[in-house]
């Protein structure tokens, strides 16, 4: 099969997913989550032209998302008062605009140099305009920020954007859009440069290219996709704030990137669709969500730096073999452990929340997956630390054995 | 005038050399490691919650002693545990672990301290005004802080270029291979370095615990400005980290203390011209210096005042 019928395959499929979804998960709560995940898959893929493809960490990518909102909102209180024919679907190109010009910008400044150099110039642009966002209060709205309305548009072949589940293929109809460009924009030349500059900057000036420039350039596309997805969450909100462009949305589309995978073109949408969905599920669930993010982060860094796509990676020639499902019973045997390190360790912060958080407004009498348990008595805490233990040193006997079966498999497959 | 002067150089540099206490740290683990520890305001901030826990159940002066020490043990773990983990996968990975650990470090001290800040108070004795200046007086426990980060540059001035120890660890910042041949066991000296400097940060948090609020974003707000700090004086130059120290530390102190806006310098004509802009004083503008200073010193000269590499 050429390459070329493969992407028509693989993007009709994900323009079906895209149009059935809603189809598939009926209810509201769900049309706002996915409405969500669009928007940060846009945004992470957006953040990966810069970390996976070019090599560049930033801390400050929110600044473009942030104010390529404020921008929009404005715009789109500008076109609901002046009453200006501008559909609602056509919006996104503001951000899109605005996107170019402060990328353009700050790239100027922050693209001279890669590395740490670059890190810290983002860190810094960074929080230079969380902080200017609440000293100019009439163009950010203080700590309110600035509301807007999507209803107040002319229709659009009869839809005025009111419902969710507008807004839903409003955001679907965009974020295909960007992943397409996107991806196309890794198979040009220029993405292959990118790539070349991130790998080997020294090469890539000999070959005869300005690695400057291939910066800012990769740097104003990121910022440019970064507006469509500011626009967007504007849009789904109806509101814009401070927070949207501070450190805290900087560090969750990092988090998001390199969960799902910075190494390949899918990562982040995975990356968007998984922490988008745990964001919203778990912080119902628990209130010490935001440890378990930060945990998740760090196990990623730690054991599997090339995210979840790294990770399926590693599988695709076991799969394409026919060979995976050896793997089955070294896997089970390893998830035993898994499972009891988790459970140990999902325990023990949740007893210690409600000791320590809890406990005084509402006593130590917890529920915990269905049981009833006293976090004040000995017995949970005991089985929780017993957990760990086990686990832990169950998943270092049982590893070994999953890294023999897969080098095992991998040199069958070679064969 | 005067006495703004006076005391605002005072608090400028009682406050730069606080800083510095943490930067020194940071630096040395940069030159060491390569990286930018972006957990390091996390220790300074169990510092001071360590120091706020020991002094709440047997006194501020052992807590002073042990908070360090205990700082420093939890650095050298993180290291041991860590970071000479991800250390095979690169530098984006080193970072973005100590990236992750700031965040972790924060929900834990939010879980078991509260959201609140804590009554972290200045010890009894301690207590009093130490001098009194144009009807101003002056706390001891400043004068107290000043004192002990002196102290804490000097040791480590000696240490670093006077003793056989700093010998070895200048040897090993720039030529680790070297140095492991003559028989030094390199990974434990890093580890050490790493936990020392996480000790001075701890150090750091104990002392200025009290003088400052003891809150769970105490690591947030400070952790940029280290950063600006020690790029500002030149990545991996601890002559750089002082300076710029110094110079952020006066700067910010003074920019709070002048209370002028645009309107009251060129009138309100130009003010309004300018709205916002125009409007804010350059005390509230404040927060933000540091990061312009960043961004200027690294368009013009990327290095850093001081500094002669750039990655």
């Amino acid at each position: 099969m050429s390459t070329g019928v493969k992407h028509f395959i693989a993007f009709a499929a994900l323009a079906i997913i895209l149009i059935a979804l809603p189809k598939v998960f009926v209810s509201g709560s769900a049309h706002t989550m996915m409405s969500l995940m669009g928007i940060m898959i846009i945004f992470a893929l957006s953040y990966n032209i810069l970390l996976g493809q070019t090599g560049l960490l930033s801390f400050g990518h929110a600044v473009y998302y942030g104010l390529a909102g404020f921008c929009v909102a404005h715009a789109m209180n500008y076109i609901a008062r002046e009453k200006i024919g501008v559909p609602l679907p056509f919006i996104p190109l503001i951000g899109a605009f605005a996107g170019l010009f402060f990328g353009a910008l700050f790239g100027l400044i922050s693209t001279r140099r890669a590395g740490t150099v670059f890190s810290m110039i983002s860190l810094g642009i960074g929080e230079l305009v969380a902080s200017s966002a609440l000293i100019l209060r009439s163009f950010f709205g203080g700590e309110e920020g600035i509301p807007t309305n999507r209803t107040k548009f002319p229709p659009f072949f009869g839809y005025k954007f009111g419902p969710q589940i507008e807004v839903y293929y409003l955001i679907a109809f965009w974020c295909f859009v960007c992943i397409a460009l996107m991806y196309a924009l890794t198979r040009t030349p220029f993405g292959r440069m990118c790539n070349a500059v991130r790998d080997n900057p020294e090469r890539a000036e000999f070959v005869g290219y300005s690695t400057q420039r291939v910066r800012f350039i990769a740097f104003v596309f990121s910022a440019i996709f970064a507006g469509v997805a500011g626009a967007l969450a504007t849009i789904n909100f109806e509101l814009m704030n401070s927070q949207s462009l501070g450190a805290g949305q900087s560090g969750l589309v990092l988090l998001m990137t390199y969960v799902g995978g910075v190494g390949h073109f899918i990562g982040p949408i995975i990356g968007g669709v998984i922490i988008t969905f745990l964001q919203i599920s778990l912080s119902d669930i628990t209130k010490a969500w935001m440890l378990y993010f930060g945990l998740m982060f760090i196990l990623v860094v730690m054991f599997s730096p090339g995210g979840v796509a790294g990770w399926l990676a590693l599988h695709q020639p076991l799969l394409k073999g026919g060979r995976i499902f050896r793997l089955i019973p070294a896997y089970a045997l390893a998830l035993v452990p898994m499972a009891m390190l988790a459970a140990g360790l999902i325990m023990t912060i949740e007893l210690a929340h409600r000791m320590l958080v809890d406990a005084q407004s509402d006593g130590s009498v917890m529920k915990l997956a269905g049981w009833t348990v006293d976090a004040a008595k000995a017995q949970p805490w005991m089985l929780a630390i017993g957990l760990l233990v086990c686990g832990a040193l169950g998943l270092k006997l049982a590893w070994p054995k999953v890294r023999e079966a897969f080098a095992a498999q991998s040199a069958e497959v070679a064969q | 005038m005067l006495q703004l002067v006076t005391f605002s150089t005072l608090n400028g540099v009682l406050y730069g050399m606080l800083l510095f206490m943490m930067a020194s740290g940071l630096t040395l683990i940069f030159s060491m490691m390569g990286v930018l520890n972006f957990a390091h305001a996390s220790f300074y901030m169990i510092g001071a919650y360590f120091g706020f826990e020991i002094s709440r159940r047997i006194g501020f002066w052992p807590a002073f002693f042990i908070a360090p020490v205990l700082v420093g043990l939890v650095g050298a773990l993180v290291e041991r545990f860590g970071l000479r983990r991800v250390h095979k996968f690169g530098h984006v990975a080193e970072l973005l672990f100590t990236f992750g650990l700031a965040f972790v470090i924060e929900e834990l001290v939010q879980m078991i301290w509260g959201k609140l800040p804590v009554d972290y108070r200045v010890p009894p004795s301690l207590d009093f005004v130490a001098f009194r200046l144009f009807d101003t007086t002056y706390p001891a426990y400043r004068m107290f802080m000043l004192a002990v980060a002196v102290a804490m540059f000097v040791f480590l001035l000696l240490v670093l270029k006077r003793t056989r120890v700093g010998l070895i660890i200048q040897a090993a910042l720039t030529h680790p291979g070297m140095v492991a041949m003559l028989g030094h066991d390199v990974p434990t000296v890093f580890m050490s370095v790493f936990g020392v400097g996480a000790a001075l940060a701890g150090l750091a948090g104990v002392i200025a615990g009290p003088a400052l609020v003891t809150q769970p974003a105490m690591a947030a707000l400070l952790g940029p400005i280290l950063f600006v700090v020690v790029v500002v004086g030149g990545l991996g130059s601890l002559a750089g980290a002082f300076v710029a120290s110094l110079l952020i530390g006066l700067i910010q102190t003074f920019a709070v203390a002048i209370n002028l806006s645009m309107g009251d310098v060129f009138g309100p004509a130009v003010a309004n011209a300018f709205g916002d802009l125009g409007r804010v004083t350059v005390a509230q503008i404040a927060p933000i210096i540091p990061y312009l200073l960043l961004v200027l010193v690294l368009i013009f000269k990327p290095t850093g005042l001081f500094g002669n590499r750039e990655s």
